[in-house]
């Protein structure tokens, strides 16, 4: 129930905090209860337009509210208490800072008397998450609360968005003030976007015309600028290739001719060919990390590079860019497409680059043999896909099965896509797909995993049933941590210290004990049966067990420091 | 090469951990920082002296420029500028020559003062470089060295 507000009027800041999630426009907080945030959980109770949802641990929360943003235009919101809620937390936040995912994380505070004497449940979370965040408050002056949440939002949600800590301390929800939610903030210390320089603009233009060899290297930037249909329509244009990242998946349909998949250490061998031999590379909303780059001193060698990112420091930090373009990524191609398409300036011929690049694709590097035996885990990704035709919400965990998703489902669209890239996160998958399901209630969400990652936030299976999430968690269960077997296959002459998944439990009956429906399915015939049954439980989370190869590897692989031209194929 | 970059940033609690944070997270060297009010009573100023190659001076300078808290960045150092430190040196009177003390008191840059024991503190203000000169010529007597880090301010 909306009530009107007098400005006069006194309110805890408890009741503040509330009024400011429901005047951002925030409906739904993921977290878990605890001493220091009783009052406001207090208040959150009293009122029905904000919605809580428990999560089992605080990871989990932040996970949750990770997954809602990246498949939503909303940021994600976080409540937790202080002390070990914080800590629990800090994963998912370090997480959302690597990967660039707009989330407001509330932690409780001891009371301001006590804070710096070792009370109960304290510990100083401005200083520990300080350099996981973009930025964090500490409120110390319930008159602070509406213009420091406010602030909160403005910079998680702009320029490059990124995950915002605000303590509040327990006596701060106590104290009385007004209530006057501020329309928009500014502040002279944060300006989260440039002007893009004409001059660059019109550099980069002019390259792009006189290219022979280009790629678009295109990254999550894209999608966090919502600038997926601007980028795909200047590549059409121009019928230049594109690869993505592994953030920048669905920034253009996978399964459009121009795309050549994704690049870097277990990229397609035409996506790494091209990066290594262009002689003109688009860098958009990319940020040329390690596992894109190998060794930096042989990559593209013979490239000129634009780089288009919103953060400054993105660019030249890596590689060099020669022609930088700082600013938002769809009013970067805005620009261009105004310099070249709109003036229906052509680039030159680029067939013979096109030959290069089909021949390289014949390796067909993503390729396996399923036989009838043992079911390959990329069979089940493969199949996935064609059953939910492309067009599920794929979330994933963290190793093999996550590099066979990114590899081997064809995203077409953005935001479907919901993965741990920078940190690297086991444990992500099943919290962040509830945070899908819930942005995306009538939406098929699955959740890739496998049988180590899952058990990391296993406790989330509690969650999905108090609130009825449907997700269908796919788990390639090959026994073993798969990426670190086969990094000790490869570089430790196969001594697999610690990598071998013993005592596993019985997964179809841990989901029953959850309250949710399990198979468990060990032919390659299987399946479509498997994957079609669960798809139709349209109100129950089903977690199918699949009993996968033991040693399959993810191929191509580019061991650490190897240039891209150095692929180890098979 | 060194460098000397100037901060303004806001004076909120913890601005100081962000910038200190931030060089030892990112492996910056850092050689000397001083902080203090500013002209605007909100925003205090910093010094840095760092070192570096020109891409390690541009990625300090971004990432910098990208904390929250910090309203503008600054390299000083590539154009002209006045730099200035501070350095008290505590000597024994017995360890002081006449002839010693006579150079100190003509020199404009030192003051002496005088203490209640048998010590004298000698107070210098000037560039690093003449700073280390002077403490080269003093470092067999001294009993105590406290020096200050940098700040500096750009001229044309």
């Amino acid at each position: 129930m909306k009530q009107t507000i007098d400005n006069k009027q006194k309110y805890t800041g408890a009741e503040i905090f509330v009024k400011c999630l429901e005047a951002e426009g925030i409906d739904l907080v993921f977290g878990y209860p605890g001493g220091a945030v009783l009052h406001i959980y207090d208040e959150l109770h009293k009122q029905n337009d904000v919605s809580h949802i428990l999560v089992r641990h605080e990871q989990g929360a932040v996970h949750a509210a990770e997954g809602y943003a990246k498949s939503s235009d909303k940021p994600g919101v976080v409540l937790v208490t202080s002390g070990p809620g914080a800590t629990n937390a800090i994963t998912g936040i370090a997480d959302a800072y690597m990967d660039s995912v707009p989330i407001v994380v509330f932690t409780g505070q001891v009371r301001t008397a006590l804070i710096g004497n070792d009370a109960f449940q304290e510990v100083d979370t401005v200083g520990i998450t300080r350099p996981c965040v973009k930025h964090n408050f500490m409120i110390t002056d319930v008159s602070k609360m509406a213009e420091t949440i406010k602030k909160a939002f403005y910079v998680a949600t702009t320029g490059r968005p990124g995950p915002v800590v605000v303590d509040i301390p327990k006596d701060i929800t106590e104290d009385k003030y007004e209530f006057n939610y501020p329309s928009k903030v500014s502040m002279r210390s944060y300006n989260p976007y440039t002007d893009i320089s004409d001059e660059s603009l019109e550099l980069a233009a002019k390259n792009i015309l006189s290219c022979k060899k280009p790629v678009i290297y295109a990254g999550g930037g894209v999608i966090n600028s919502n600038a997926s249909k601007e980028l795909t329509e200047f590549a059409k244009y121009l019928n230049f290739p594109v690869t993505n990242t592994l953030m920048g998946l669905g920034c253009f349909p996978g399964n459009d001719p121009q795309f050549i998949q994704m690049l870097g250490m277990h990229g397609s061998y035409e996506a790494n060919m091209a990066m290594h031999d262009c002689d003109l590379l688009i860098a958009v909303g990319a940020r040329f990390d390690d596992r894109i780059t190998g060794r930096l001193d042989k990559f593209s060698p013979d490239a000129k590079i634009i780089h288009i990112d919103v953060d400054p420091s993105s660019i030249s930090k890596n590689i060099k860019a020669h022609i930088p373009i700082i600013g938002d990524v769809k009013a970067a191609i805005n620009g261009l497409t105004k310099k070249i398409v709109e003036k229906k300036l052509k680039p030159n011929n680029i067939d013979e680059w096109w030959n290069n690049i089909n021949e390289w694709r014949k390796k067909d590097s993503f390729r396996y043999k399923q036989g009838s035996e043992i079911i390959k885990p990329q069979y089940v990704i493969d199949r996935l896909y064609e059953i939910t035709k492309g067009d599920a919400f794929i979330t994933s965990d963290v190793g093999q099965h996550q590099m066979w998703a990114a590899q081997l489902y064809k995203f077409k669209k953005p935001k479907r896509w919901i993965n741990s890239g920078g940190l690297g996160t086991m444990g992500f998958g099943l919290p962040s797909a509830m945070g899908t399901q819930f942005a995306n209630p009538n939406s098929l969400v699955c959740c890739v995993t496998g049988e180590a990652s899952i058990q990391m936030c296993i406790q989330e299976l509690s969650t999905c049933l108090q609130y009825g999430l449907p997700i269908k968690i796919i788990n390639l269960n090959n026994r073993y941590m798969g990426m670190v077997r086969q990094w000790q296959e490869f570089f430790y002459e196969k001594r697999y210290a610690m990598s071998y998944m013993d005592a596993l439990p019985n997964f179809v009956k841990l989901a029953e004990s959850f309250g949710h429906i399990g198979y468990k399915v060990e032919k390659p015939s299987d399946v479509d049966a498997a994957i079609l049954e669960a798809i139709k439980q349209k109100d129950r989370l089903v977690f199918i067990d699949f009993i996968t190869d033991q040693e399959e590897n993810v191929f191509p692989m580019i061991a650490t420091g190897a240039a891209h031209n150095k692929m180890i194929l098979s | 090469m060194r460098h000397i970059i100037s901060v303004l940033l806001e004076n909120e609690s913890g601005a100081l951990s962000r910038v200190a944070g931030l060089f030892s997270a990112r492996s910056f060297n850092i050689e000397s920082l001083s902080v203090a009010p500013s002209e605007d009573e909100s925003a205090s100023r910093m010094t840095i002296v760092t070192s570096g190659n020109d891409d390690v001076i541009e990625q300090i300078v971004k990432q910098l420029d990208k904390l929250v808290d910090v309203i503008e960045v600054s390299e000083i150092t590539s154009d002209e500028h006045i730099e200035r430190e501070i350095a008290f040196v505590k000597i024994k009177d017995k360890s002081i020559s006449k002839e010693m003390m006579d150079k100190f008191s003509k020199n404009e840059f030192l003051k002496i003062h005088t203490t209640n024991s048998d010590e004298i503190i000698i107070e210098c203000v000037d560039s690093p470089e003449k700073i280390n000169n002077f403490l080269d010529s003093v470092k067999k007597i001294a009993v105590k060295i406290v020096r200050s880090g940098s700040v500096g301010i750009n001229s044309n």
